[in-house]
């Protein structure tokens, strides 16, 4: 009965549009699947069994491409309850930790996924060099991955600012006093003055879009954390995992 | 026997077959020393191990999340500056170097080397041993470099998150956080100030610490090609120079480290523009 349901699904014309061949348990359609599901195409069809060991790459790179997606959908939920606006954005943050269905664990798991992909992202990078995957013809690949660190680390720091509480406003200030110092483009910097660098017009003035961490600030780490930088590494990743794919996976033979 | 009837033995020509055996040969072919390709599909292999280790990872994070909530302290105010001011943990390492470094150093150009350095990485290892498996006997240089690397990255992050306290300074855990330290009243000094100190002219003090400061970076342009010779002539004048510049930065924090600490020296060069 069961079975005779489940073809009659199978066979109607929505499913075969949906799922271009049988369930993937002989080779030919455990090929397909990964020919026709574009997510799946980043990995390729058959992969050396040595890569499979965990005491290679301890999924490193996995956990934090999991973690990526985790604060994806995490941050989405915690955006319907926010508002990047110095007189709201901490209330908000109040609301979601105690009025907020689930809104606590949204956050928290927020927070806590952020510093992992922070920390599994170095790890990845650490293993990557130990076990001498960045050479050739892996180069180019390897560059991309720390391009992928940097912009983890200035996604995780954009976040910090926004629940506008003493924590964020000042390990912000601190951060952006560093711009200020910008050899050239920041008026406290080497040469800022010289070329006509002053506090309105610097570098730092263009971060936080103004002389001080204030609304603009709020404003512009909201946006950068929320829209641009996701899509800047969304991108960085696409190239990562398909490079892997394309140099070959590194593991012994 | 020739290898020719050998051949013949083993698989004697039919006429009525277009196919044959044509010669056996003695001789290494391609695959010696190696296995065959073990291969596996990765749906399912990969894929499942993918899956479980989401999946613990979720359940560790959501473990966590039942004891330890996210911090949110007081709201934003411009008007109460805590003390310390602590930039998150990630970046502390930075901050602490901020102890050491004008600004423009610390939390600029040496970030950026950093950036730039180790996208540099594959492009001046030349050593093509030990890809594909933890090898640290094989490319004993990579190492080490990295290593020395990434341990102060690590020291300079723990000393800011768990010994720097009020002002800045420096905290053990046992000490009483919330107590001033006294100043250790030492005064710092820069290097052509010593220098004068010593007897020296305005003039040939400083143009002293510009010429250590050309004598730093000259003794790891120049010392390495002497003592490793054939090390420095397989990597080329290019990589040598980038390798050993950027070594000689790779270097700069704890040199700089030792001579506050061992000599209370603020800066080893002043120049009108910049300080280090």
């Amino acid at each position: 009965m069961i079975d005779r349901l489940a073809k009659f699904v199978r066979d109607t014309q929505i499913w075969q549009s949906v799922f271009r061949h049988g369930y993937p348990d002989n080779d030919r359609n455990q090929s397909l699947i990964m020919f026709s599901s574009v997510l799946l195409h980043l990995h390729p069809v058959k992969i050396r069994r040595s890569a499979l060991r965990f005491r290679y790459t301890m999924c490193l790179g996995g956990l934090s491409a999991f973690m990526f997606l985790l604060l994806t959908f995490t941050g989405i939920f915690l955006m319907f309850y926010y508002v990047p606006d110095t007189r709201q954005a901490f209330q908000n943050i109040k609301d979601i930790t105690s009025n907020v269905f689930m809104g606590g664990l949204m956050r928290d798991l927020h927070k806590w996924s952020a510093e992992a992909m922070v920390f599994l992202v170095w790890m990845h990078m650490f293993r990557v060099f130990m076990t001498g995957s960045y050479k050739a013809p892996r180069e180019f690949n390897w560059g991309i991955g720390v391009i992928l660190l940097t912009l983890t680390l200035l996604l995780s720091w954009t976040g910090y600012l926004l629940p506008w509480d003493q924590l964020a406003l000042w390990a912000i200030t601190v951060g952006t006093k560093m711009a200020e110092a910008t050899p050239f483009f920041g008026y406290a910097g080497p040469w800022g003055q010289q070329l006509g660098m002053r506090v309105d017009n610097d570098i730092r003035f263009l971060l936080i879009g103004g002389t001080v961490v204030g609304q603009s600030a709020l404003l512009r780490f909201y946006v950068l954390h929320c829209v641009a930088l996701p899509v800047l590494i969304t991108l960085g990743m696409v190239v990562h995992f398909w490079r892997i794919r394309k140099d070959g996976f590194s593991g012994p033979l | 026997m020739s290898e020719r009837n050998t051949t013949e033995n083993i698989y004697p020509r039919n006429p009525k077959k277009s196919y044959a055996l044509m010669e056996l040969v003695k001789g290494q072919g391609f695959q010696t020393k190696k296995q065959p390709e073990d291969t596996v599909f990765v749906w399912p292999h990969l894929l499942y191990i993918e899956l479980i280790a989401a999946l613990v990872f979720l359940a560790g994070l959501l473990w966590v999340c039942t004891f330890k909530h996210a911090p949110l302290e007081d709201m934003a105010s411009a008007d109460t500056t805590p003390n310390p001011m602590k930039a998150p943990w990630y970046f502390l390492g930075l901050q602490e170097l901020l102890v050491f470094f004008d600004p423009w150093l610390a939390g600029m150009v040496l970030p950026s080397l950093i950036v730039v350095g180790m996208i540099a990485i594959p492009y001046l290892d030349i050593n093509p041993k030990g890809v594909g498996y933890w090898a640290w006997k094989e490319r004993p240089f990579a190492i080490w470099t990295f290593q020395f690397g990434w341990v102060q990255w690590w020291v300079f992050i723990i000393i800011g998150v768990f010994f720097r306290g009020l002002d800045w300074a420096w905290y053990w855990p046992w000490d009483d956080w919330h107590q001033h330290k006294p100043s250790s009243g030492a005064t710092l000094n820069d290097m052509n100030v010593i220098l004068e100190g010593w007897g020296m002219s305005v003039s040939a003090a400083n143009m002293s610490t510009y010429i250590m400061t050309i004598g730093y970076f000259a003794v790891f342009m120049v010392l390495p090609a002497i003592l490793w010779r054939k090390f420095s002539r397989n990597l080329g004048f290019a990589r040598y120079v980038t390798v050993w510049g950027l070594m000689a930065l790779l270097w700069i924090s704890p040199v700089k480290v030792f001579l506050r600490l061992g000599f209370n020296i603020k800066y080893f060069l002043v120049t009108p523009w910049f300080k280090v």
